[in-house]
């Protein structure tokens, strides 16, 4: 979503994005005129008239689970967004009973909290799972 | 989900989807701008906004998603480079 109107994200989308990804962007690219959802996400940067670069990610419930705002220059990294969906998803699979620890992706060991794990999380995990 | 939008010559509108509450305001009164930060845990505000989707213009309501997973990403502008 950006305040562009959807024909300039047509034009976006047909002479340049179609050209990286094959068919073009596949998702609806959203036009928020003015800022008004902008705003209403916390994101809109009033003095450029321009979205931040805000991500959020929001469960079946609607309900906000994460976010993260970047300023223009900096981009995002994919594959960061889609493992926390990974791990919200696991989190609401388990109902709660797991959570992922930091560098918890796919395959890797999950915690389960509870007054067994309290002052045991240094049997459980190791430092250097946090980086890999 | 998204339904198809036809492609005139006016901008389309959009924007917050309001809770529905009766309440009156005095004319005096000046709306305040809502800005404030959003949190994790609460519910992500409800929006329409028109769009663009492989090969139509589409009109989409955020909660019209309810039951699916969202990502909800704002950039810069189009043609912008990162």
């Amino acid at each position: 979503m950006s305040v562009d109107s959807m024909f300039v994200h047509k034009m976006w989308d047909d002479d340049e994005l179609s050209k990286m990804v094959k068919g073009g962007v596949p998702f609806a690219m959203l036009s928020d005129a003015g800022g008004k959802i902008g705003k209403l996400y916390g994101i809109f940067d009033e003095a450029a008239g321009i979205e931040t670069r805000g991500r959020f990610i929001i469960d079946p419930d609607g309900v906000i689970q994460g976010f993260e705002v970047l300023s223009p220059p900096v981009g995002r990294n994919v594959n960061e967004t889609i493992r926390q969906v990974q791990a919200f998803q696991l989190v609401r699979a388990t109902g709660g009973a797991e959570a992922t620890p930091s560098g918890w992706r796919p395959g890797k060991k999950t915690l389960k909290p509870g007054i067994n794990l309290v002052g045991k999380v240094w049997q459980e995990w190791k430092t250097e799972e946090a980086f890999d | 989900m998204a339904e198809e939008a036809s492609a005139g010559c006016t901008r389309p509108g959009g924007g917050p989807v309001a809770e529905e509450t009766a309440v009156e305001e005095a004319p005096t009164i000046t709306r305040k701008e809502e800005t404030a930060m959003i949190r994790v845990g609460q519910k992500a505000p409800d929006f329409t906004a028109s769009g663009y989707q492989q090969g139509k213009f589409v009109n989409v309501r955020l909660y019209e998603y309810l039951g699916k997973w969202v990502l909800l990403c704002f950039y810069p502008g189009d043609f912008t480079f990162v």
